[in-house]
């Protein structure tokens, strides 16, 4: 408790010194959770959305099926379970089937992949409805991110080209019936939609599908013989991933800021060592024993970075708060990061977020604090007294 | 009656190049309780040496210091703290304040240590304050206190605790002929109050003049030691 006092004492009296220290430290804890809010706003918008527009509770995938293997779309469809199809019935689930296709917009030829999706769906959060029949042509629903890749827009029109179930080709006039506003790349950039009765019928494959994504309310999931259930943490590996390593990336920046953390502490403790040694030896020769000074100074160091903490709240609440309302507009193209992002990034604070990052901090903090006091149980007080270092 | 210090062929020797320099030569000295008197010498002669090991601050390289009655040799750090901040109270030419302290608090700073409780340690503090005459700058800090001043505020803060021995290192050093004289006499007057050992290392003739008995050293060793 001594200590406490002398430590608080000596901090408020150092004035200037200790104010500027803790406005350095106070915004490396603003700049850290705000940095790492940002990667974890990322993350949790990515699985928001992709939970909201591409998987929802989960997927049934039939036997064979990876998304990330065309080579395996081609014989990826089969007949619906009829566990499945009563899931389908009672609207707490949904079936999409995949096929391999060709678009030719503006006379230029693209492979893309053909989803075929019941346009009364409710399970994701996809404007299906739009996907209104049309006289001889295929209704199509395409990304915005596809649309504007290839300038499609609202009511224009180009050939589709598939294999039929025989593996002969066949093609049909698609008219663009609706621009998706969706940030998943995974269900918008090299694909279009269409009706899936539209798309059975085409492709000769009735009652079938490549998936069957189930609502999240759904509890008790049937087992169905030959489709593998995929749950979300499953489908969201990827991404997750993804962030994850991001925030590798960003650990460079981390490594910089709690450096600049360690290096105002640890500055603060050399100079105040070296400047203080006439002081040090005065506690020593007034009867103060040698581990209480290096316990002293040790404390000044922590009592700095808890200071911190309430200066950076004062004005780190406030600021991380607006950001976290207002968001952080970012690049207009962000096709290429490889999972959803939104034109505005909205930073998450996380109660594990903040307390990490100040568990972090402050324990660097005590070490490096530690670390420079502990030459004073070496210190002569005679020599300290004359103002020498030994 | 045992003598209060008693020092047993002392010698202090300090590596100086490849050589070793004797500060300390083969002393042997004894103080009694109340007395007010002073190792005086020039520069070198080893009086700052021989405060330093009677304050504990500093182990003899040979012989002894026994100071009330514990060898400050076999003491271990935290021993020779508890001796220091029970029993000792130190002066320094330089003052050595605690710059962000005000005077209240580094009068304190002693009374902290010894863990005195809250009321008992204001009053104590502001009877020191009181004997220096300075209960009116209480809530000053040193960088505004003129040096006499300051050297009041060290004199408090070293009786604060009602030591039984005082080391005064060059205490008027810093001081000018009017401070130095109303220091000395405040320590005289403590002395003869409280019975308060006073041991001086000093050079400086207004401080000789008040000393009750002188201990010459020069190149380390006592030359003399008389009662004028």
């Amino acid at each position: 408790m001594l200590t406490l006092r002398l430590a608080w004492r000596n901090i408020t009296g150092a004035g200037l010194r200790t104010w500027l220290n803790v406005g350095v430290l106070s915004f490396i804890y603003v700049l850290v959770i705000w940095h790492q809010g940002i990667l974890l706003g990322m993350q949790r918008h990515a699985v928001n959305a992709m939970i909201s527009d591409e998987i929802s509770g989960g997927q049934f995938w039939c036997r064979g099926y990876d998304p990330f293997d065309p080579l395996t779309i081609e014989d990826s469809h089969q007949n619906i379970p009829t566990d499945l199809l009563s899931l389908i019935d009672e609207e707490t689930a949904t079936p999409i089937l995949v096929r391999p296709g060709t678009i030719y917009p503006k006379n230029r030829m693209q492979s893309i992949l053909i989803k075929g999706i019941d346009p009364d769906q409710r399970i994701l959060d996809i404007p299906s409805s739009d996907l209104q029949d049309i006289p001889h042509r295929l209704p199509v629903m395409v990304g915005k991110t596809m649309a504007r890749k290839n300038g499609l827009t609202q009511g224009e029109e180009f050939v589709i080209r598939w294999r039929d179930a025989d593996g002969t080709f066949d093609a049909i006039e698609g008219h663009i019936v609706s621009i998706m506003d969706t940030i998943v790349p995974a269900i918008d950039q090299g694909q279009i939609w269409v009706p899936l009765a539209d798309l059975q019928e085409l492709s000769g494959m009735a009652k079938q599908a490549t998936l069957v994504v189930v609502d999240q309310q759904v509890r008790g999931l049937p087992a169905a013989k030959n489709w593998v259930f995929k749950d979300q943490a499953n489908l969201l590996r990827d991404v997750n991933d993804m962030v994850n390593s991001k925030r590798g990336g960003a650990v460079f920046m981390y490594i910089i800021l709690m450096f600049l953390a360690m290096l105002a502490i640890f500055d603060t403790q050399v100079l105040a060592i070296f400047r203080r040694r006439r002081e040090i030896g005065t506690m020593m020769a007034l009867g103060m024993p040698r581990i209480r000074v290096i316990g002293l100074f040790t404390l000044e160091g922590i009592l700095l970075g808890i200071l911190a903490i309430g200066v950076a709240a004062v004005y780190g609440i406030p600021a991380l708060y607006y950001t976290a309302q207002k968001g952080l507009p970012i690049s207009d193209d962000t096709s290429d990061w490889g999972f959803a992002v939104a034109s505005r990034l909205f930073p998450a604070y996380s109660a594990a977020l903040i307390t990490g990052t100040v568990a972090i901090v402050m324990i660097t903090i005590t070490i490096v604090s530690f670390l420079p006091s502990r030459r004073i149980a070496k210190l002569n007080p005679t020599d300290a007294l004359k103002g020498k270092l030994t | 009656m045992s003598a209060l210090i008693r020092i047993q062929d002392l010698t202090k020797q300090f590596p100086m190049g490849g050589r070793r320099f004797t500060a300390l030569d083969g002393i042997s000295l004894e103080f009694e309780r109340g007395e007010f008197s002073g190792l005086v010498g020039p520069s070198g002669s080893g009086k700052t040496t021989l405060l330093n090991i009677i304050g504990a601050l500093d182990n003899p390289t040979r012989g002894s210091a026994i100071v009330l009655d514990r060898d400050t040799k076999t003491l271990r750090h935290r021993e020779a703290a508890r001796l220091r901040n029970h029993n000792l109270g130190f002066i320094f030419q330089t003052f050595n304040l605690l710059s962000v302290y005000t005077v209240f608090e580094n009068v304190e700073f002693p009374l902290l240590l010894l863990k005195m409780e809250k009321s008992g340690r204001r009053k104590a503090v502001m009877d020191a304050l009181e004997w220096v005459g300075l209960t009116d700058k209480v809530d000053m800090r040193p960088a505004r206190l003129s040096g006499g001043e300051c050297q009041r505020v060290a004199v408090a803060r070293a009786m604060v605790k009602n030591p039984k021995i005082v080391l005064a290192d060059e205490p008027t050093a810093n001081l000018d002929a009017e401070n130095s004289h109303n220091i000395l006499k405040m320590m005289i007057g403590l002395n003869r109050e409280f019975r308060t050992t006073f041991i001086f290392a000093t050079h400086d003739e207004k401080v000789i003049g008040y000393l009750k008995r002188i201990i010459s050293l020069n190149d380390g060793q006592v030359v003399r030691d008389e009662e004028p």
